[in-house]
């Protein structure tokens, strides 16, 4: 009997043995490859584009992957291999993407960083520290960052937003202007610059203005009010700005606000509301292409739309740019941006935020050309130049 | 792997020990000894107790827990970090834990944090998979798909004792600072009392590190950091009174946990330090009448809790929160078994359980809850055939301020118990439980502010098993092996799952979940007595789970185990105890996991397994009793995440000295 006690007991042991994992090093986290059937035409001047996705918030999952229309590759996640060294990889929630002269710029929110890359190789230059920052945009050398946290006022509990001025060159942050209330993009026409300003810590008291920015020496000189939670601005090609706001997610909804300048006035104001849900917008020619996402407390589904409008009419001309029936693939819309050259549309989607999300590529008529797996949260694009 | 031959090496050592007559005193577990009716336990439970569960290196219950067969423990890391146990991959709010025969509620979140109780005075942990097959238990005890019991110690007076006390005091890394006392008093022939208390100080800072390495094998970053905002002051007070009757018996019970701790957060690039801080005091007292007449036994059970939870951000980079909460919680159970005939018994319960959530959150609904628990069980007892049956009826209600409540919920859950002892003796024993159970979406899933969906439907579990248990004590050698092994298959349906909604991290929840969980459990236990004197005694315990996520063949994670699931998870123990002296080594091995839903390379975590050892002496000088203990954790400085970027203390120490009398 013994002897078979001993037995039993001995038949455990190559169970654990049969666990084979055993830890070893912590490899530096590969780039992934995929090709895309992509032939670029021979005077483009277009290389390729970066997309940030953005990875949730905790998981220090922001990546950048990268697409060259020369070599046909796709390559996922190329920040680390590239830059082995950065303790940390890239770093929590990508939330904007930029390229100035030969310099990317990704926005890490939660990172409270810009990361400064070399826009040809990857390869890191250097970090601007900015807490909690949103968006980049530049301007004459330098790169503007909005801000949800600005210097600590009186109301410690409410500080208001900043916009950080950053040389390009010396990577050091030259100024900083106090703005609205959770500053998030920002566009600059003439000499000034227009900041939608969101106040989404504060809900349901949000923000309501476009703070107006005097290049020259950097002042806020004005507050235009607009609607709640303002978020996007984009410009088009007549100096007109374009900002949505998102609505309180309740009985406030969703609408889309055209800014212009006034004859005999130096600064915009705004000059018509359109009456739709816009999420998120891009603009090639007189078209601007736009989503929404809304969601239904009645049916618990997300209710998305895509459409163009003219932007000289300001109407709706289309109620679906995606024409092959692909928008039924989507679960989240969460970027969008238009090929300069080729007006090919690209809409990224989130899915259910914690896992990998999809590029899509549509032709200038809506249909989709290829689609492509990205990190978690695809969201912001910028186009290399060749 | 050369780790895991020296762990395995001890264990052959033992198992081939030739066979000598060694005729010795039969050595006697330190379990405590229940009376063995035949209505008790069909299933038995995973059980730790006494001086076993003093010797595990375990700073909680919760570290205590990792030892059982199909547990997982989810760990932030450190002394004040928040620590939760999930049975058999069906979630956290699937594991009911009950303390001293009532049950611990947190209607806010459905999670008990099992970091905050102590193995100071506790007797004995169990879990039961399913549910305490005993037919006399509250109706609520009916009601989760699998629970935690953890029992105080209760006094026991030799006839010219009237006093026990005990004073500890333990130090260790973190700059632990850990005295308690613990007072016994016998204040008549028929009524004792126990007063504990407690302080916990410790600042958490420990060293962690991330090393990472190119495909080539050159150094890519090396980087050790101190974790920061750690801290934990904790203080616990406990009053026990026991009486007993002429027919029967009571208990009161009167608990108090005050804590300020922060919240480490995650390590990411950039971020080393977070400005999190939370402040618990959780209060409860609780009373229990048990009494027989005849064939008819009762068991009364009330309780009133009151939890306030403060929370704050002050990480100047981030929006700023600072929110209190208050739960209140109102609980009276009575139950009632009645012997039929020799071999049959039935039981009817009927709980009653109120809970009120208040925030001090903008638009915040503070939910009132009454529920309503009926259960009816019968259990009989045919000789080789013992079985049980179980039905629960739950009715919730919820009352919202200034908005229109949920449909009520009413559910009905069956479960049913047998066990078969093919031969004789009752040795070897075959088992096999069918249960359905569900969780009730707690007050954060339906109403927390925008995220809640007041529409969910509760989450439900299905579960099979089937096992086998070989049980044996004897003289000699071996004088006690015990061997187990389960495979199980549970379906999760409506599981709960945060969903998005719209831009920008806006989420919502759904009942969208559907899991299918296939595993085994096995467990073995071998006590050798080969020298007079010298016991050793070995665990081992193995888990196997195939836990995927079937909810839609167009997810990209369709048929992927879900996260922080390991295939291959174990234990192993060895102790060893001569004249007073107790060596002990325990292993603990999580296999490779994912973070996410998605199991891609970027989302794989790797194993960990972490060697603690600890020697003790005991000793006496005249009537006092004196105790030392000396523990190394994580003997080999293993640096490894439990959960994503919440690193682990690489070697810590502790060093705990007792003194009784």
């Amino acid at each position: 009997m013994t002897r078979i006690q001993n037995k039993i007991f001995i038949y455990f042991l190559p169970l654990l043995l049969c666990v084979t994992g055993c830890r070893e090093d912590e490899l530096v986290v590969p780039t992934e490859y995929d090709i895309i059937p992509e032939i670029p035409s021979s005077d483009t001047a277009i290389r390729g584009f970066y997309l940030v996705n953005e990875g949730n918030m905790g998981s220090n999952k922001c990546s950048l992957d990268y697409f060259d229309y020369f070599t046909g590759l796709y390559s996922r996640n190329i920040y680390a291999e590239r830059n082995p060294n950065v303790i940390k990889e890239l770093g929590d929630v990508g939330n904007d993407i930029g390229i100035y002269g030969s310099k990317l710029y990704v926005v890490v929110n939660c990172s409270h960083k810009v990361e400064v890359l070399d826009s040809r190789s990857g390869v890191r230059i250097g970090q601007v520290d900015i807490p909690n920052c949103r968006y980049i945009r530049f301007h004459r050398g330098k790169a503007y960052v909005s801000s949800y946290v600005g210097p600590v006022l009186i109301d410690v509990n409410a500080p208001k937003g900043a916009v950080y001025e950053v040389d390009t060159l010396s990577l050091a942050v030259t100024a900083k202007v106090t703005v609205g209330y959770q500053p998030e993009e920002m566009e600059i026409v003439d000499d000034y610059m227009y900041v939608a300003n969101s106040g989404g810590y504060r809900a349901p008291q949000y923000d309501n203005t476009v703070s107006v920015i005097q290049m020259i020496d950097l002042k806020q000189v004005q507050q235009i009010p607009v609607d709640i939670n303002l978020h996007r601005v984009k410009k088009d090609k007549y100096d007109k700005l374009w900002i949505n706001s998102r609505g309180d997610y309740r009985s406030r909804p969703s609408c889309l606000y055209v800014l212009s300048k006034k004859a005999g006035q130096t600064r915009l104001s705004v000059e018509s509301k359109i009456d739709i849900p816009c999420s998120n917008m891009a603009i090639k020619g007189d078209s601007l292409y736009y989503y929404a996402t809304e969601w239904n407390e009645y049916t618990s589904e997300n209710a998305v739309s895509y459409g163009i409008i003219d932007i000289r009419s300001q109407e709706v001309v289309s109620e679906n740019f995606i024409t092959d029936g692909t928008e039924k693939e989507i679960t989240i819309p969460y970027g969008i941006a238009i090929h300069p050259e080729t007006g090919d549309i690209f809409v990224t989607d989130a899915k259910n935020y914690v896992s990998s999300g999809t590029l899509y590529c549509f032709d200038r008529h809506g249909k989709k050309k290829w689609s492509v797996r990205t990190g978690d949260i695809p969201a912001h694009m910028c186009f290399l130049p060749r | 792997m050369a780790l895991q031959a020296a762990m395995l090496l001890p264990m052959c050592l033992f198992a081939d020990v030739p066979v000598e007559s060694a005729d010795t005193v039969l050595h006697l577990n330190e379990v405590m000894v229940t009376a063995r009716r035949p209505s008790d336990d069909i299933i038995p439970a995973q059980t730790l107790s006494g001086a076993e569960l003093r010797r595990l290196n375990s700073n909680s219950v919760a570290d205590a827990l990792r030892y059982f067969s199909g547990v997982q423990v989810k760990d932030y890391g450190g002394v004040g970090g928040i620590k939760t146990v999930n049975i058999r991959s069906m979630g956290t709010n699937h594991t009911g834990v009950v303390y001293d025969g009532v049950e611990l509620g947190n209607a806010q979140n459905g999670q008990i944090d099992l970091g905050q109780f102590s193995l100071d005075n506790m007797e004995e942990i169990s879990l039961y998979n399913g549910q305490k097959s005993r037919i006399l238990q509250p109706a609520k005890d009916f009601g989760s798909a699998g629970t935690i019991y953890m029992r105080t110690r209760a006094p026991r007076f030799e006839d010219d004792e009237t006093y026990h006390a005990r004073a500890t005091v333990r130090f260790g890394s973190f700059d632990l600072i850990n005295p308690s006392a613990l007072v016994e008093l016998k204040l008549s022939d028929r009524v004792n009392a126990q007063l504990s208390a407690e302080w916990v100080n410790s600042s958490g800072k420990y060293k962690f590190r991330y090393r990472r390495v190119n495909p080539a094998g050159e150094l890519a970053y090396d980087t050790t950091a101190v974790r920061q905002n750690g801290d934990i002051n904790a203080t616990r007070l406990e009053l026990n009174l026991n009486g007993t009757l002429t027919r029967g018996s009571w208990h009161f019970k009167a608990y108090n946990y005050n804590s300020e701790r922060g919240v480490p957060g995650a390590i990411v690039n950039n971020v080393w330090r977070r400005g999190e801080r939370i402040w618990d005091t959780n209060s409860f007292v609780q009373g229990r009448y048990t009494g027989h007449f005849g064939r008819w036994t009762m068991l009364n059970n009330v309780k009133y809790a009151f939890y306030r939870t403060h929370y704050v951000n002050n990480d100047d980079k981030q929006v700023k929160i600072d929110n209190l909460y208050k739960q209140k919680e109102i609980y009276v159970s009575t139950a009632h078994e009645f012997g039929i005939a020799e071999w049959w018994e039935a039981s009817a319960s009927y709980d009653f359980m109120w809970n009120s959530l208040d925030a001090d959150m903008y638009g915040f609904a503070k939910p009132d809850r009454i529920s309503n628990f009926l259960s009816v069980a019968t259990s009989m007892d045919l000789g080789r055939l013992r079985m049980q049956g179980s039905l629960l009826a739950t009715f919730i209600h919820d009352t919202l301020d200034g908005q229109q409540a949920p449909e009520d919920q009413k559910v009905l859950t069956p479960a049913f118990f047998a066990t078969f002892n093919p031969l004789r003796n009752r040795d070897f024993s075959m088992r096999f439980f069918y249960k359905k159970s569900f969780r009730m979406p707690t007050f954060n899933d339906l109403y927390y502010a925008d995220m809640g969906n007041s529409k969910l439907t509760p989450e439900r579990v299905t579960q099979y098993n089937f096992g086998v248990v070989y049980d044996h004590s004897s003289r000699g050698l071996i004088s006690a092996v015990k061997v187990t092994a389960d495979i199980y298959y549970n379906k999760v349906k409506d599981k709960i799952v945060a969903y998005p909604k719209g831009q920008q991290f806006r989420w919502t929840m759904l009942n969208l979940g559907l899991v299918d969980i296939k595993g085994i459990d096995v467990s073995g236990m071998l006590t050798v007595n080969p020298l007079p004197e010298l016991y050793v005694t070995g665990r081992l315990q193995y888990t196997f789970q195939r836990a995927i996520d079937v909810t839609n063949p167009a997810d990209n994670y369709y048929r992927d185990q879900i996260p922080y699931i390991p295939r291959h998870s174990g234990s192993a123990v060895i102790n060893a105890q001569w004249r007073g002296w107790g060596l002990n080594y325990s292993w603990i091995y999580v296999g490779e996991r994912y973070n996410q839903q998605e199991n891609i390379r970027y989302n794989y975590t790797q194993p960990w397994y972490t060697s603690d050892v600890s020697i003790s002496k005991d000793f006496r000088l005249g009537r006092v009793a004196l105790r030392g203990l000396l523990e190394v954790n994580n003997l080999l400085s293993q640096d490894y995440d439990v959960i994503l970027n919440y690193p682990m203390p690489k070697r810590n120490y502790r060093v705990t000295l007792t003194v009784e009398i």
